[in-house]
């Protein structure tokens, strides 16, 4: 089913998340379109990991609804929501340490949606990983590493790409090299979510915004029609 | 005299394939999925009870037996972790070992209660009695050749598995990282339910050698357990062939010491593990 302004790929509508008693999340509302760059920023334990989670399948209470592609997606397993087309980026890579780059490139091909994104693609997009890539990936750098992350995702095929603080821990000039790809991953069609802490970084190339603050959406908009003062002191609840 | 020793360190090398037939399954639940299973030894033993039915009370051939054990042993595997062992998983280490030692405790009164503590054999015919003659008076059992045969043919594709196929990389990934493969969608659960059954496959392939190999009875399952462990332990947790190694130095050292005073045999085995745990804790090719 093909997502119209009506119906966008992602929709998240009054969602709440819990730990236990803890509403991590309270009461979002979120949409993303196909092909568009959505950002979500906010402090440390404003929620955007959790919503991720949420998303992904890996939340342990979830309420209100999720849907993506016009299926809800509430309960459904990762593997499931993975197959139909939503991939993470987690947070701090999570990359398998003892398998080659080959192999953790592969797992995302195999939990994934097939579709036509496949190996050459990604070793064209990061040529040093095809020269590395029977290496294991526990050691390569910090920025190669977050590469095979990113490959990973991709290799699944996803309609819609949940990305956890990717720049997080890495030199300014991997992140402008990591940033720079996500125009090309736009234009195929892929709806991207990115989560940040780095505010600037993320504004740069979003076409949305959401800012969280205590697990609410604290403002919304378009990075150029708001001043960075409100997205400041939205960030911060000042 | 040399040829008595010949022999000696001959029949050693073969027990150790044995040894490694016991510890493969141990290898793989302990190593891999870094899930510690006190009954294995006791699952061997209630697969040799399978096999004894298979051949007594259907008079199957062992092999045809063994053979029709292989799958069943797998499901067998597949739905024990599945709905019961899962549910320990990731929780208490505690709780796995109570968990399986319960389990444990089960199999040896049940096959108590249903077969008696009479020691079993299973008959392997010529297979058993047959020897192969190397000259200079140097005498190995057929049956023992094929057990070590197998015990390297089964190291060696257990490797393959785990290291060339995408099975084998999904149940590495589960064992690096069990959440992050939840977070990118390689469901644990079924993996690690893949993995036990893999191990119990192994499992039924240990029990189709030691039934012909030797006695068994309800009772017998912990030694074969602290050889699984002593082979796993010697031989580097996780590493496959580090277990066959494990497994061979086992059975030599009871064979050099059965061969000074037969009441050695068992102790000299006991004694080289603790000489390897001392000097090389980390195992002979540690995985870690």
């Amino acid at each position: 089913m093909a997502a119209t302004a009506a119906s966008p790929l992602l929709a998240v509508e009054s969602v709440s998340v819990f730990y236990d008693k803890f509403r991590a999340v309270d009461n979002v509302d979120i949409a993303v379109a196909t092909g568009e760059i959505v950002s979500i920023i906010g402090a440390n334990g404003a929620g955007k990991s959790t919503l991720l989670k949420a998303i992904i399948g890996q939340a342990d209470r979830v309420e209100g609804s999720i849907s993506f592609a016009g299926d809800n997606i509430v309960g459904r397993s990762t593997e499931s929501i993975v197959a139909s087309g939503v991939m993470l980026v987690p947070e701090g890579r999570r990359l398998f340490p003892s398998l080659t780059v080959e192999e953790n490139l592969r797992l995302g091909w195999d939990v994934g949606r097939k579709g036509d994104i496949g190996f050459a693609d990604v070793w064209r997009l990061f040529p040093v990983l095809q020269e590395r890539r029977r290496q294991k990936a526990g050691s390569l750098s910090g920025g190669q590493q977050q590469m095979v992350a990113l490959g990973r995702a991709l290799l699944a095929n996803p309609r819609l790409l949940l990305c956890d603080e990717i720049s997080l821990g890495l030199a300014p000039l991997v992140i402008n090299e990591l940033y720079a790809l996500i125009p090309g991953i736009k234009q195929r069609g892929i709806g991207i979510v990115l989560v940040e802490q780095d505010i600037e970084r993320s504004l740069t190339v979003a076409d949305r915004f959401y800012c969280l603050l205590e697990g609410k959406v604290s403002l919304a908009g378009r990075p150029g029609e708001v001043s960075r003062d409100l997205v400041m002191k939205h960030y911060f609840g000042v | 005299m040399t040829a008595v020793w010949a022999n000696q360190l001959l029949q050693g090398i073969m027990l150790g394939g044995l040894y490694t037939l016991f510890a493969i399954g141990l290898s793989l639940s302990a190593g891999v999925m870094r899930f510690v299973n006190i009954a294995h030894g006791d699952f061997i033993v209630l697969a040799c009870y399978a096999l004894l039915v298979l051949t007594t009370a259907l008079g199957l051939n062992p092999v045809v037996a063994t053979l029709i054990l292989l799958p069943v042993a797998f499901l067998f595997g597949f739905a024990l972790q599945r709905f019961l062992l899962q549910r320990v998983v990731g929780e208490n280490v505690l709780l796995v070992i109570l968990m399986t030692f319960a389990l444990s405790i089960i199999i040896e009164n049940g096959l108590l209660e249903g077969f008696g503590a009479d020691p079993q054999k299973i008959s392997g015919s010529w297979m058993e009695t047959a020897t192969v003659a190397l000259g200079n008076g140097i005498n190995v059992g057929l049956f023992q050749i094929i057990t070590f045969v197998a015990a390297v043919g089964l190291v060696a594709v257990l490797d393959l598995f785990l290291y060339r196929t995408g099975i084998g990389a999904k149940i590495r990934a589960v064992s690096d990282d069990v959440a992050a493969a939840d977070l990118i969608g390689l469901s644990s659960v079924q993996i690690y339910a893949v993995a036990m059954g893999i191990t119990f496959v192994t499992i039924g392939i240990a029990a189709g050698f030691v039934s012909i190999w030797t006695n068994f009875d309800p009772a017998s399952g912990p030694t074969r357990l602290l050889i699984a462990f002593e082979v796993i332990v010697m031989g580097g947790l996780g590493s496959l062939w580090g277990s066959l190694a494990g497994g061979i130095v086992l059975g030599l050292a009871q064979a050099i010491g059965g061969q000074f005073d037969i009441a050695w045999q068992i102790m000299a085995g006991h004694i080289v593990f603790l000489v390897v745990l001392a000097v090389r804790p980390q195992g002979l090719f540690p995985k870690y």
